[in-house]
């Protein structure tokens, strides 16, 4: 009779060496025989898409899910292109990237840095994302993208505006297709210099935050450019929900317009709040007293209702626009989804056909190959004009809409007016401005 | 001078909210002896009751417009709502407009409702529970309501205007003797501190000067004894819930006009309602509404410039630290009472 030495302890042993062994993550498997993460090796490619589904930008994120799910259908062959017939480079065939059929997963980030951290490592250790698109928020954006980079991943940043996602935060798999802070005050500070005279004093209330700060520092400086004068930059924690105590001293304070640094629920109630104290209607240093928002979001601005009526403001990207490419991502989007798509919508759109498209361009999946294919790729026919996305930075540059909220709106969509398309040039800046200072893109991750 | 009455001013409508909020708490801790963190969610759906009525006066059926087109070049569809249609415009749009106040009779009601099916349904199965199990069941399903709402009305908040002849602010300026447009505020939050003085009063006098509201009282102090009297006590005090519930719906229904409701506003105010709570003196009525307007006004004071400029970041922590040196001073709060959550 044999004796086996197997026993319980070290069969329980070598099961979970086994066990470990086959569930190693596909992206180390996929890796180590292609030389890049999650490469792909079935008949399909994996996008994955980490944008707010619940929290206080779900309704953001959801949007933003809408549009990339229409980009695959576009992708893929299915509905009716969208703007794959106004893009000028003509590499994508409507049969997936590099011939494989387009897939996707999500994640929510709750923008919370970590969570947003955690669902975008889940997607691409579990799931094999090859990129990771979406987002809103510039604190989500810049840890995301830092997660990318270690990772070896492309990361296209969704609605991020601060100056350091591409500034002192910048990395080299990480590219932003949305404006930012410095952008917003140069296409601004001219239309209120017009609108409202050189001689103001501006009060500025600012989420408390990166991108507050950077915004802040945006606006100040632009407006001062014109002759304006910051009276006072006040700070509001960003969990603030009632901002009354920071808008009652405001026109006793000698400002004759109000700055509102804040972005979604916050400028909802901060917007709202200084409408209550009736700002709009009173006069100060003899000038009508007015309110600024530099950010601005269709969705946004529907969550402050008549409150945004004649309140100037800056977006990335309007569906009122009027070239071929926007025309058709609005027939699109509208059509599928029966309301008109929001800017950060149309930013993961057309992200995500610009993945495809440098894909499709570099002949390959390697991060590395397509963030060259997207350094310093000029095109057009994606809605804001030509557009470059510049080598030194990853930021692109393109058009920027000054808004102003409609004083009589149609319907529930009709809330915002475009004032002026500001030229790409008046919005550029050289790459090494001090608001940017500081950060080094670095090499770009392969994984593996 | 003028800054100051501006920021007692601020604080009080802030510290209505609170005092409000609180109220509740305490009516239901010193009656039940629960300790409900899902008393915030019922402050926002009372808010959602405003957002509701207001929904359901804006209707609408739609008409085909062909003159006009949407943002598809289509045919515009316009909508006409029904009570314009039915009671005619001038007072359809009235009814829309004034939605807010008309709430407060419409919340009642479903506040008391939900009042009775939380207790009954769930909350009185933990009144021997210990307090941590009382938290958690009761926090969870504060989460479940958020969610519910979520569900319905999405994320975004939902703006709720209040009537047009109240919207705008009122000068104090001339009538204090300062320049004008140094002490304006806005006339809602004037409206609402008044409704809150209303509805505080109107509950201090129910259990003052009511037979029901003197066995609550007896009840409070002596559980036991009033039950051998013969006195079903018990559904008193599910009464004194749903009580307690309408009172945080109607904080919710007229705060939404202040800042456009949504499914979070709950949990915003849950928090620093139990401090005042706490700071007030747990199961002290009169304890929870002066600590509400106190901390209203302190933590109005401490968001001005000047404050944040000499100690940056006293506003996010003013009321934590007040509330650390009153527990400290005075272990039991300002107006707490000996044996209360002390066995």
């Amino acid at each position: 009779m044999s004796k086996s030495n197997l026993t319980r302890r070290g069969l329980l042993k070598t099961s979970a060496i086994a066990g470990g062994g086959l569930m190693l993550p596909t992206y180390l498997r996929a890796a180590a025989h292609s030389g890049f993460t999650n490469a792909p090796t079935g008949d399909t490619v994996t996008l994955g898409f980490n944008v707010p589904q619940t929290g206080p930008y779900a309704e953001e994120g959801l949007d933003e899910l809408r549009a990339q799910e229409l980009a695959v259908e576009h992708l893929n062959g299915e509905g009716d292109g969208g703007m794959m017939s106004t893009f000028s480079s003509k590499a994508l065939q409507g049969n997936g990237i590099l011939g494989k059929k387009v897939t996707f997963v999500t994640g929510d980030t709750q923008t919370k840095s970590d969570a947003a951290r955690a669902s975008a490592k889940s997607m691409i250790e579990k799931d094999g994302a090859i990129m990771i698109n979406g987002g809103s928020s510039s604190g989500v954006a810049i840890a995301v993208q830092g997660l990318c980079q270690e990772a070896g991943v492309i990361f296209m940043a969704g609605l991020t505006h601060s100056n350091d996602t591409t500034g002192k935060d910048k990395k080299a798999n990480g590219f932003r297709h949305f404006f930012n802070g410095y952008m917003s005050g140069a296409a601004l500070a001219p239309v209120l210099e017009k609108e409202y005279g050189k001689d103001r004093r501006a009060y500025h209330l600012t989420a408390d935050y990166t991108w507050g700060w950077t915004q802040q520092e945006s606006i100040a400086a632009a407006t001062e450019a014109v002759g304006w004068q910051t009276v006072e930059n006040v700070l509001t924690p960003l969990a603030s929900t009632d901002f009354s105590s920071y808008i009652a001293p405001v026109l006793n304070s000698g400002a004759d317009v109000l700055v509102l640094n804040h972005y979604g629920g916050n400028m909802v109630n901060s917007l709202s709040n200084a409408i209550e104290f009736d700002l709009l209607s009173k006069e100060v240093n003899g000038k009508n007293f007015e309110i600024v928002v530099p950010l601005y979001s269709e969705l946004m601005a529907a969550g402050a209702g008549e409150n945004v009526k004649g309140v100037i403001g800056s977006m990335n990207w309007n569906w009122q626009l009027t070239d071929e490419g926007s025309k058709a991502f609005t027939k699109s989007f509208g059509e599928k989804y029966g309301r008109p798509p929001s800017n950060s919508a149309h930013t993961c759109y057309v992200q995500t056909l610009l993945y495809a498209d440098a894909c499709e361009r570099a002949g390959t999946f390697n991060p590395c190959g397509v963030a060259e294919a997207l350094e310093g790729f000029e095109f057009d026919g994606l809605g804001n004009g030509p557009t470059l996305y510049r080598a030194e930075d990853h930021q692109c540059f393109k058009d920027v809409l000054v808004m102003k909220g409609k004083e009589n709106p149609s319907n529930q969509y009709d809330t915002l007016e475009i004032v002026e398309v500001t030229p790409r040039a008046q919005v550029e800046y050289a790459p090494d401005h001090p608001m940017f200072a500081g950060g080094d893109l670095g090499e770009c991750n392969p994984g593996a | 001078m003028d800054a100051i009455i501006l920021q007692i001013l601020n604080g009080l409508d802030k510290g209505s909210a609170y005092a409000l909020i609180a109220l509740g708490l305490t009516l239901i801790f010193g009656t039940l002896g629960v300790v409900n963190f899902a008393h915030g969610a019922l402050f926002m759906i009372g808010a959602f009751c405003a957002v509701t009525l207001s929904k359901i006066f804006s209707l609408s059926y739609e008409v085909i417009d062909e003159s006009q087109t949407d943002f598809l070049g289509n045919p515009l569809k316009v909508q006409t709502p029904y009570v314009e249609a039915w009671f005619g415009p001038e007072t359809g749009a009235a009814l829309i407009d004034w939605s807010v106040p008309l709430a407060i009779l419409f919340s009642i009601p479903i506040m008391i409702t939900i009042g009775f099916i939380m207790e009954r349904g769930l909350i009185k199965h933990f009144y021997k529970r210990p307090h941590a199990d009382q938290i958690l069941v009761t926090f969870g399903l504060a989460i479940v309501l958020q969610e519910i709402i979520k569900y319905y009305y999405g994320a975004n908040p939902i703006p709720t205007p209040a009537p047009d002849v109240f919207r705008g602010s009122y000068d104090f300026s001339a009538m204090l003797g300062f320049e004008p447009n140094s002490v304006i505020y806005p006339v809602w939050r004037l409206i609402y501190f008044a409704f809150s003085a209303l509805i505080i009063g109107a509950v201090f006098a129910f259990l003052q000067f009511t037979t029901f509201g003197m066995v609550v009282r007896a009840g409070m102090a002596d559980r036991e004894t009033v039950g051998l009297l013969g006195i079903n006590i018990d559904k008193r005090f599910t009464i004194m819930f749903g009580i307690a519930a309408a009172v945080a719906g109607l904080a919710g229904v007229m705060y939404a006009p202040i800042n456009a409701p949504n499914y979070h506003m709950g949990m915003d105010f849950l928090v620093l309602s139990f401090v005042v709570v706490v700071v007030g003196g747990m199961g002290s009525l009169p304890g929870a509404v002066a600590a509400g307007f106190l901390l209203g006004i302190l933590e109005s004071f401490a968001s001005t410039t000047w404050a944040t400029t000499t100690i940056p970041g006293i506003n996010q922590i003013i009321i934590y630290l007040v509330a650390i040196i009153i527990l400290l001073t005075r272990p039991r709060g300002l107006m707490g009472k000996k044996g209360v959550m002390e066995e």
